[in-house]
């Protein structure tokens, strides 16, 4: 059990493990992605006041849940390498904020295009799409922190202390609807009690969620080799893996 | 655990802790200007200044939607079920505009206490069902929130 741990921590290893993951994780993620998205957009009865407009939702909703959720991921990566100085989490945190502020702005633009024709406006200054704003901009933020510095370990120490402060965000974000006045609807899937959504077109979406998480792993893991390689460029495994590719 | 890792260890908490409290302050004293709208009661009330343009938001009353012959000029009341407030708007209303459903205006109010509107935006709610199933609970007696009307 420890060893694995242990091996989670050494690059070649992870490398490994993270290659051996993606081998079934990313037709896994393609399956679950084209059949949500083939249920959704066509198996699904329209609403009964949005008509089709509303099934943007099987986009919007499960990238605004997994933005929301990456920046946790990439924010305790960022506690554990400021505390334990590992470095895989280093990766980690840098991995996560690309993929984060894609979905985030992926969020943000089906909003907008949602919201033209059901709201009557592209954006309004609403306490859930500002905060939604202010989310990207940490995600960015982070991304160009780390160019910023040319000193990695200095930049990564940066990147940490910075997720962690916007890491309030998040709850402010989930809860906005609810605290304040918005134009944004509070939610309509909820843990406690009955979902505001009919249960048929609550089950694509539930699957649109857990494949878009999916997604964020993929890329995350991808992201992760790339940066492997690229900080070990010039240690032996990657010079073997190297000679591995071009002799093919 | 190690001293040092463990010291690391408060300070992140505290960092973490220190920016929580921080922001909870700031939108605590901003409560008020991060709100979108001012409910019809606050304005009914008082709270919602004249003169200055401003957002009300609530649910467009039953039976309260006139519109003109000549021109597009619509008026309606927007009512939190404690006030309601006239707004007047001239300009083509969002497809998801209708009574019974909520709406936000943003104008000014005049000193009759109407609010001459600018813009309206229609708000939409976290329900999302079939027309089938909203026409069988339209049926049934039930409202699409489950409560009996």
């Amino acid at each position: 059990m420890w060893t694995f741990f242990h091996k989670l921590g050494s690059p070649p290893w992870l490398y490994a493990i993270a290659g051996a993951i993606l081998r079934w994780l990313v037709p896994v993620t393609l399956v679950a992605l084209v059949g949500g998205m083939v249920w959704g957009l066509l198996f699904t009865a329209p609403d009964f006041r949005q008509g089709n407009s509303y099934r943007i939702i099987y986009i919007h909703v499960p990238a605004a849940v997994v933005a929301l959720a990456g920046y946790y991921v990439m924010a305790i990566a960022g506690a554990i390498s400021l505390i334990w100085r590992m470095k895989m989490a280093d990766v980690v945190m840098k991995a996560a904020a690309p993929v984060g502020a894609a979905l985030t702005f992926i969020a943000l633009l089906t909003g907008a295009i949602w919201g033209k024709p059901t709201w009557g406006t592209w954006w309004v200054w609403d306490a859930r799409i500002t905060s939604m704003l202010i989310l990207l901009f940490l995600y960015l933020g982070v991304v160009a922190l780390y160019e910023a510095f040319d000193n990695k370990e200095a930049a990564g120490k940066a990147c940490a202390v910075l997720s962690l402060v916007g890491m309030v965000n998040i709850p402010i974000i989930y809860k906005s609807v609810d605290w304040w006045y918005s134009l944004h609807q509070p939610a309509s899937i909820k843990f406690s009690g009955e979902s505001t959504i009919d249960p048929s077109m609550l089950y694509p979406l539930l699957l649109m969620i857990a494949a878009f998480y999916a997604l964020f792993t993929c890329c995350l893991l991808m992201n992760m080799r790339a940066e492997l390689l690229q900080r070990e460029s010039r240690t032996q495994w990657v010079k073997k893996i190297a000679g591995k590719e071009s002799r093919r | 655990m190690h001293p040092v890792r463990k010291q690391r260890l408060y300070l992140v908490l505290f960092v973490a802790l220190f920016s929580s409290v921080a922001v909870g302050l700031v939108s605590y004293a901003l409560r008020g200007n991060i709100n979108l709208f001012y409910p019809p009661a606050d304005v009914a009330s008082g709270k919602a200044p004249t003169g200055q343009s401003i957002r009300v938001g609530g649910m467009v009353e039953e039976g309260s939607v006139q519109r003109a012959d000549d021109s597009l000029e619509v008026s309606f009341m927007l009512t939190d079920y404690q006030a309601s407030v006239p707004v007047v708007y001239i300009g083509i209303l969002p497809d998801l505009f209708g009574e019974e459903q909520g709406a936000v205006a943003s104008g000014v109010l005049d000193s009759e206490g109407v609010l001459q509107a600018t813009e309206i935006l229609a708000k939409h709610d976290e329900n999302y069902m079939p027309p089938e199933v909203a026409y069988a609970l339209e049926n049934s007696g039930y409202d699409k929130k489950g409560k009996t009307k």
